[in-house]
C-alpha cells in the first residue's frame, strides 16, 4: 500500500463517493419521476427481459380443435423429481384416434423445481416450458395448484407437433441391413 | 416561576418527541437509503388502512418502523436462566435512558423570547414579562461533560446486558463493546478538546452561539472550518462509539450472533436497537452544534441574516425562532444520512485493527491536533 492507501481517509473518502453518487443518481431518478432501481416491484410488475430459454412455468400444448394434446400416459408424472404432476385420465369413446385424455392435471408449483424434466419425458410434445412466470404469489398454499385451464392458455395453431386428426400413418423406412 | 416550567415542558415535550420520531423515521431512512444506494426499491409494503374504507396509506413504506415496533411488543420475551435477573432487566434501560438524556444540553434553536412571539395576546406576553430562553433543556456549564458522561453511562449498560446474558457470545460481546467504547470515546474526547480551547467554554449554548458569525470574511464560523481534522476524527469515533459499521464488531452477527443482546427478545431488543437509532440523531445533534454551526444557517443570526456585503436582512422573532429550529433538525437528518452512508459503504473491521486504529492512528493525530490547536490559539491571543 503507499502512504495515499494506508492513510485511510482518502480511500475511504473516494468509496464514500461512488456510494454516495450512485444514491444521488438513482434518487434523482426517482424524484423526476423515473425508475430508480434495477429490480421490479414484483408482482404487480414483472419483468420483461426473461432469457428466451427461460423455464418459468409449463403450458399444455394444444391440437387445432383446442383439446390438449396430452394422451394421460402419466410419463411426466413418473420422471417428476419433485412429483409436482397429478394426472387423472379419462376415456372419450367418441374420439376413437385419441380416446385417452387427461380430465384433470395439476401442477404444484410450491414444490416444483422448475428442472424440465416433464418436458423432455413426454412423448406427444404435450407439455413445454415458456419464459413468462406464472402468477404465483398468493396468501393461500392452495393458489399454488395451477389446473389444467390455465396451463392451456398457450395456443399456438402452427406449432402443433402433430396434426389432429392424424393423417394416414407412414411407416418407418426400413433400414439396410 | 410557573412560566419557566410552561416552557421547559414544551421544551422537553419537543425533545422527547423529536428523539422519538427520529429514531422510528430512521429505521425508515436507513432501509430505503441502502436500498437506493444499491439500486433496489425498498421496503414499501407495510400499510395503515384507514378503518372502514379501502385506502391503504403506504407513503413509501414509512409505517414499516411502526409494524417493526408492534411486531417487537407482541412477540414472546423469552428470559434466559441467568443467575442475574436484575442485570439482565435493567440493561437495556441503562443502554436507553442515557441516550436520551445527553440531547438535555444540546441547544435546538436560538433564543426564545415568549413575550415578542405573544404579542397578540397582550395578558400572555405580559405573564412572561421579559424573559427569554435559549431553545436548550438545560443550560449547565457543564455542556460537554455531561455529554461525555452519559455516553459513558451507555458502556455499563452494554456490559450489564452481556454479563448477565449467561452466554459466551454476549460475554464476547460485551468485552469488545466495552474495549472498544472506552477507546474511542477517549478519542471523541480529545478531538473535542481542540474546540473547547477555541470556544474557551464547555456550554453547547455557547459553542453554537458563537458560531453565528463569519470567518475570513466569506465563510461561516463553523467548527469544521477551524477543526476539518477533529470534524473527521470525531465522526469516526462517534459511528464507533455507537458501534455501527464499519465498527460493529460487538454485535457482529457473522461471529457473535447479535453481541451482548444475543438472549433479548422482544421489546427489550428493541429498546437496544431504538437506543442505537436515537444514539444516531444524538450524534448527528453533537456534530451540527460542534461543527456545523447549530441552528445557524450561514451568516444568520438571533436577529436576522448578515451577509457578507454588509447587507443585512432582518426577520420577525417568530420566523427566526422556527427558521433555527427547521434548520438544525435538517442539518441533523444531513448528518444522519451521512452516516447511513457510511454503514452501508464500509466493510468491518478486524477486532485487533479496530483497537489498533483507535490507539495508534486516531489517538495519536487527535494529540497532535489539540497540540497545534493549543499553541495557534495561544500564539493568536498573545
Amino acid at each position: 500500500m503507499t502512504w495515499w492507501e494506508r492513510a485511510y481517509l482518502f480511500e475511504i473518502l473516494r468509496g464514500l463517493g461512488i456510494t454516495g453518487g450512485i444514491f444521488i443518481r438513482n434518487m434523482w431518478r426517482w424524484m423526476t419521476l423515473r425508475k430508480g432501481a434495477l429490480t421490479t416491484y414484483y408482482p404487480e410488475e414483472t419483468r420483461i427481459d426473461y432469457a428466451l430459454r427461460n423455464r418459468g412455468k409449463h403450458v399444455l400444448t394444444q391440437r387445432p380443435d383446442g383439446r390438449p394434446q396430452c394422451i394421460a400416459c402419466n410419463l411426466c408424472a413418473t420422471i417428476c423429481p419433485a412429483k409436482v404432476i397429478e394426472i387423472e385420465a379419462a376415456f372419450d369413446p367418441e374420439d376413437a384416434v385419441h380416446p385417452k385424455y387427461p380430465a384433470r392435471f395439476e401442477i404444484d408449483y410450491s414444490r416444483c423445481i422448475f428442472c424440465g424434466l416433464c418436458v423432455e419425458a413426454c412423448p406427444e410434445d404435450a407439455i413445454r416450458m415458456v419464459k413468462e412466470v406464472p402468477n404465483l404469489p398468493t396468501h393461500d398454499r392452495s393458489g399454488l395448484w395451477l389446473s389444467l385451464d390455465e396451463l392451456l392458455t398457450w395456443n399456438p395453431q402452427s406449432d402443433v407437433a402433430k396434426p389432429y386428426p392424424p393423417g394416414p400413418v407412414r411407416k418407418p423406412a426400413q433400414r439396410a441391413s | 416561576m410557573i412560566q419557566d416550567l410552561v416552557v421547559y415542558v414544551l421544551f422537553i415535550s419537543y425533545a422527547v418527541a423529536v428523539l422519538l420520531v427520529f429514531g422510528t423515521v430512521l429505521t425508515w431512512v436507513e432501509r430505503k437509503q441502502a436500498a437506493i444506494m444499491s439500486d433496489r426499491i425498498g421496503a414499501n409494503r407495510a400499510y395503515v388502512r384507514i378503518p372502514f374504507t379501502k385506502v391503504r396509506l403506504i407513503w413509501l413504506g414509512l409505517f414499516h418502523g411502526l409494524a417493526d415496533g408492534l411486531k417487537m411488543m407482541l412477540k414472546e420475551d423469552f428470559k434466559p436462566k441467568t443467575y442475574d435477573r436484575f442485570a439482565y432487566a435493567i440493561a437495556p434501560w441503562v443502554v436507553f435512558t442515557p441516550v436520551l438524556l445527553v440531547f438535555a444540553v444540546i441547544p435546538f434553536g436560538g433564543t426564545l423570547v415568549p413575550a415578542e412571539l405573544l404579542r397578540a395576546l397582550p395578558a400572555a406576553a405580559a405573564w412572561f414579562g421579559d424573559r427569554t430562553y435559549p431553545l436548550q433543556i438545560a443550560r449547565l456549564d457543564a455542556g460537554l461533560l455531561v455529554v461525555f458522561a452519559f455516553g459513558g453511562l451507555t458502556i455499563i449498560g452494554a456490559m450489564l446486558a452481556g454479563w448477565s446474558s449467561s452466554n459466551k457470545f454476549s460475554m464476547l460481546g460485551a468485552l469488545r463493546a466495552g474495549s472498544q467504547m472506552i477507546s474511542y470515546e477517549l478519542i471523541m474526547g480529545l478531538t473535542v478538546l481542540g474546540l473547547i480551547v477555541i470556544y474557551a467554554s464547555v456550554d453547547l449554548g455557547i459553542i453554537a452561539r458563537a458560531q453565528s458569525g463569519v470567518l475570513l470574511g466569506f465563510l461561516p464560523a463553523w467548527g469544521l472550518f477551524y477543526q476539518p481534522f477533529a470534524a473527521v476524527l470525531f465522526m469516526t469515533a462517534a459511528i464507533a462509539e455507537n458501534k455501527r459499521i464499519p465498527f460493529d464488531l460487538p454485535e457482529a452477527e457473522s461471529e457473535l450472533i447479535a453481541g451482548y443482546y444475543t438472549e433479548y427478545s422482544a421489546m427489550k431488543m428493541g429498546l437496544f436497537m431504538f437506543a442505537e437509532f436515537i444514539e444516531i440523531a444524538i450524534i448527528g445533534a453533537l456534530f451540527t452544534t460542534l461543527f456545523l454551526g447549530g441552528y445557524n444557517l450561514p451568516f444568520m443570526s438571533d436577529g436576522g441574516f448578515t451577509l457578507p456585503g454588509g447587507r443585512v436582512v432582518a426577520l420577525g422573532h417568530g420566523t427566526v425562532v422556527v427558521v433555527q429550529m427547521l434548520v438544525f433538525l435538517v442539518k441533523v437528518l444531513l448528518v444522519c444520512s451521512f452516516q447511513i452512508l457510511v454503514r452501508w459503504s464500509l466493510p468491518r473491521f478486524r477486532y485487533d485493527q479496530l483497537l489498533k486504529f483507535a490507539w495508534k492512528f486516531m489517538f495519536p493525530l487527535a494529540l497532535a491536533n489539540l497540540v497545534v490547536t493549543a499553541i495557534v490559539v495561544w500564539a493568536v491571543r498573545t
